[in-house]
């Protein structure tokens, strides 16, 4: 018997209401309930890092929380990021600008963990930044152009707020 | 890798929560998730309910009862990082939680959930026994109180019924002034460590007045290093009285696994003691903290 559950969960702004089995991870619920597949599962046991989204701003792996765990919170995944479909968040850019991704299978879960990252510290050093990223997994950078874009996002965010 | 089949409650008052883990068979409780929906999804653990203590009212948040500090059993591992209250009353618990996962899993994690799940090497459960806390749990019967002392069962158990709840830790506080250091050797930053180690120390006059060494990852539970604590206590700190000291802990009975032996343990448990007592005294010690 599977148990299931109706829930209503406000995903990048849009409130989406399912019924959903009780044992669904909510990266499953984003990914094949809501077809969201910009948010990636690597190990789908806390240790890598892609499936990273804001609950409630804050960042947390959607493979470590059940789907009705979400109802009646805000979830924001890699999708909700850019302010529209034409233009990049600031910390997009930098990400282009300084090669922070290549086979791009960990950015949304960098992109999501940074979001958070620089609104609690908005001028960070290299160490901050190589800390805020050390539960996200990246098997192609060696992080270099990661920590560079991640910089290059503070001042960038810096700069769009005088 | 999906979790097995169960049903789900989510009770919002901790007398349901009780209730239902009194009446439910092969239940488990879901504080933060970090350790128990890893465990689900690799099916290590196949429960047939899921009590979720998210929803509960009341389990989080942090208490200044003067000379105790009350941390709510689901009060998340970031919420304690940042107190003010933690940081200047309980400035080992301060530093510890850094040590502890990554951002992402200290937003959704949980003290409770950690002192439960009782991994040899949690920083949390070290900090516990450094500062002799009490773990406060509700069954049917009420409210009781267990010294941590008591609380470790075996690996990963807590020794609390089937129909318990752990809702808050009580710490102890030590006077205003007194130092404290942690450190912990890891394979990798945010990694659980392989050995740690806790120190307290409350200085006067330049002599040690009291002191608390705890060594966490060497054994089952937390070991405080007692005969490190005895030789340290009425001396002046120093570098040459540390060395001297913690030469006991290789006597500390170790386990070994995948990531080290005894022995290496062992060892760890001599070099990290030292280190965590001159870092609290202020001595520059070499190597890497992360």
């Amino acid at each position: 018997m599977t148990d299931t559950r109706t829930i209503t969960v406000t995903v990048n702004g849009t409130p989406h209401t399912k019924e959903v089995p009780v044992r669904i991870t909510l990266a499953d619920f984003i990914r094949y309930e809501l077809k969201l597949t910009g948010t990636h599962l690597g190990c789908e046991h806390g240790v890598c890092g892609a499936c990273t989204i804001l609950f409630d701003g804050r960042s947390a792996r959607s493979c470590l929380m059940l789907a009705v765990q979400a109802d009646g919170h805000k979830v924001t995944t890699v999708e909700g990021i850019a302010p529209s479909p034409d233009a990049l968040h600031p910390l997009q850019e930098a990400f282009r600008d300084n090669h922070g991704l290549q086979c791009g299978f960990c950015t949304p879960g960098m992109l999501t963990t940074l979001l958070e990252f620089l609104g609690d510290n908005p001028d960070p050093t290299e160490q901050d930044v190589r800390i805020a990223i050390s539960g996200n997994l990246c098997r192609c950078t060696g992080y270099q152009g990661i920590v560079l874009a991640a910089l290059d996002a503070a001042k960038r965010l810096k700069a769009a707020q005088v | 890798m999906k979790p097995p089949p169960f049903q789900y409650h989510d009770p919002k008052t901790l007398a349901e929560a009780v209730g239902l883990l009194g009446t439910l068979d092969n239940a488990k409780l879901l504080a933060g998730g970090q350790s128990l929906m890893p465990m689900l999804n690799m099916r290590f653990v196949l429960p047939d309910h899921v009590i979720d203590l998210n929803r509960v009212e009341g389990l989080a948040g942090i208490r200044d009862l003067g000379d105790v500090i009350e941390i709510g059993a689901m009060t998340r591992q970031r919420d304690i990082e940042f107190s003010e209250v933690i940081k200047a009353k309980c400035p080992l618990l301060h530093e510890a939680i850094q040590f502890t996962g990554h951002r992402q899993t200290r937003n959704r994690g949980t003290i409770g959930g950690s002192l439960c799940h009782l991994d040899p090497s949690a920083e949390q459960v070290t900090v516990a026994a450094a500062h002799d806390a009490t773990i406060v749990v509700a069954g049917p019967n009420g409210e009781r109180e267990i010294a941590f002392a008591d609380f470790p069962a075996g690996y990963l158990t807590p020794a609390i019924d089937l129909n318990e709840i752990v809702t808050a830790i009580r710490i102890p506080v030590w006077p205003a002034g007194h130092k404290s250091a942690f450190v912990e050797f890891a394979r990798r930053h945010g990694d659980f460590a392989v050995v740690s180690a806790a120190a307290l120390l409350a200085i006067d006059n330049g002599k040690i007045t009291r002191a608390s060494v705890t060594i966490g990852g060497v054994a089952v539970a937390p070991v405080r290093a007692s005969e490190v604590e005895a030789a340290i206590t009425g001396q002046a700190p120093s570098s040459e009285l540390f060395r001297a000291a913690c030469e006991s802990c290789r006597a500390i009975e170790a386990m070994a696994d995948i990531h080290a032996s005894a022995e290496y343990r062992q060892h760890l448990a001599v070099v990290l003691s030292r280190r965590a007592l001159e870092r609290a005294c202020g001595f520059a010690t070499p190597g890497a903290l992360h």
